[in-house]
């Protein structure tokens, strides 16, 4: 049994939004991967909660273009779903990559990509890949609908800017970043499967002939949050795709990173990986292969 | 606090009271006394307590008995014939030597059927993929991975 203090199935966003806003003790709980666990674990703020499901409200859930050629994507779209999804594998494979990384197949029926941001947890499989990507937050509550981008959403480790009674609605992907570029994503972790990435980085890059016109690194568990190398990034526009540039690149990435040590990896370690995954992206994402 | 939900288990349509408490793994074991399928973490890392759940494999411990109604779901009890015989899943499973203690091997059975189901002809990558979210101490995996494959293959020269 868990320690649950009540359970409200909500069909639409507003009954979720009218639950949540009207009871302190609310807590959202889509595929339940993380809340779950975590009361469970009786951690502190997740036991006697009143429990609002949102898996069956049907606006939430799917993948869709909307008429300006943006992807729209469901806060309970569940990973497997992104993995396999047509309109995800023909225009930003990386997303569906990452999403794929997550856990195994049991975690992956079930746990959902709103929820793998929601949570704010700096190693989120699919959190570097939107970030690359600038993908923005929709959000819903009592005072109405906002949206805001990803970078902003991450206040601090397991912390975003979500108030009480909002509900992750969509993540949105707008055309402009992602047409005409190129993505991959690394999940570096100890193991192949059922793991936390030891750092995970994500890279969208956009090419004419042997030169970079825009690139984008984003890493997880280089920080606190997700982050962008934005120095190395703004470095690299123009530069030519060398062996020699793309160490510069790589070593420009320590810039933005605040890797730490802990049982999985020491901070040498990740440093290493921050210089040395970017370059392995770049490479895979341009058809070198590795 | 009880919920009234509606749902098949094992082919057979029921309705039930379930606590909002209850995993799905409590309401199959203790309500429905269907014990094939087992408790290890119990947080979603093993797999032992693996089920069907609208054909998709799903770790039945971190998934609230509420969230069946409407559901279909098929436990290990259910992929056995209904004189009880073995699936050839299950019969492979016994024939590669790929069951020790026993404990995981409900959950790599239903895992496995969903693999099966998906892709018909997986390959060893996509066996192991497949298989991934579910863990066994004894039998070093080799001979689970041997079963699976030679369920696909038998189906396939059938
Ligand atoms: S008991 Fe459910 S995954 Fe281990
Ligand atoms: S046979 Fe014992 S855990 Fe797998």
């Amino acid at each position: 049994m868990y320690q649950i203090n009540g359970y409200f199935e909500a069909s639409t966003i507003k009954e979720a939004i009218d639950y949540l806003a009207g009871n302190e003790n609310s807590q959202v709980i889509a595929g339940g991967t993380d809340v779950l666990i975590k009361t469970r674990e009786r951690k502190s703020g997740y036991t006697d909660k009143d429990l609002v499901g949102i898996m069956r409200i049907p606006e939430l859930k799917g993948i869709n273009l909307d008429d300006d050629g943006n992807i729209l994507i469901g806060s309970t779209t569940t990973f497997t779903e992104v993995e396999e999804d047509e309109i995800i594998l023909r225009n930003i494979p990386s997303l569906s990559a990452a999403c794929g990384s997550v856990g195994g197949p049991q975690i992956r029926n079930i746990g959902t990509i709103g929820g793998n941001v929601a949570n704010g947890a700096t190693s989120a499989d699919s959190a570097s890949t939107l970030f690359a990507m600038d993908a923005v937050i929709c959000l819903e509550g009592p005072e109405g609908k906002r949206e805001m981008p990803i970078k902003e959403f991450y206040l601090g480790p397991g912390k975003v800017a979500m108030n009480k009674g909002e509900l992750m609605t969509q993540i949105k992907i707008l055309k402009e970043n992602f047409m005409c570029f190129k993505g991959h994503y690394i999940k570096f972790s100890q193991r192949k499967a059922m793991d936390i990435a030891t750092l995970g980085c994500s890279i969208m890059v956009k090419t004419t002939g042997n030169k970079i016109d825009e690139l984008k690194v984003a890493y997880g568990v280089a920080g606190p949050t997700p982050i962008r190398a934005t120095e190395a990034e703004a470095m690299a526009k123009g530069m030519e795709i060398t062996a020699e540039n793309l160490d510069l690149i790589g070593e420009k990435c320590l810039e933005n990173a605040s890797a730490r040590d802990s049982w999985r990896a020491s901070k040498a370690f990740r440093q290493q990986l921050i210089r040395e995954l970017p370059k392995r992206a770049i490479k895979i994402a341009l058809g070198g292969g590795e | 606090m009880l919920k009234t939900i509606n749902c098949t288990v094992n082919g057979r349509a029921m309705e039930l009271q379930v606590d909002v408490r209850e995993s799905l793994l409590d309401m199959l074991r203790n309500r429905l006394h269907l014990t094939g399928t087992k408790q290890g973490c119990g947080v979603g890392e093993c797999g032992a307590c693996a089920v069907l759940i609208d054909g998709e494999t799903l770790d039945s411990c971190i998934y609230l008995a509420v969230w069946a109604d409407g559901k279909d779901i098929v436990s290990i009890e259910g992929l056995t014939g209904a004189d009880g015989s073995l699936s050839d899943l299950q019969q492979n499973f016994v024939d590669k030597g790929a069951v020790q203690c026993g404990f995981c091997t409900p959950g790599f059975v239903v895992s496995a059927t969903a693999l099966l189901e998906k892709n018909p002809n997986p390959s060893k990558d996509e066996i192991r993929r497949g298989l991934s979210g579910n863990l066994c101490r004894c039998t070093g995996y080799q001979k689970i991975l041997d079963a699976v494959e030679s369920t696909a293959d038998q189906r396939r020269n059938k």
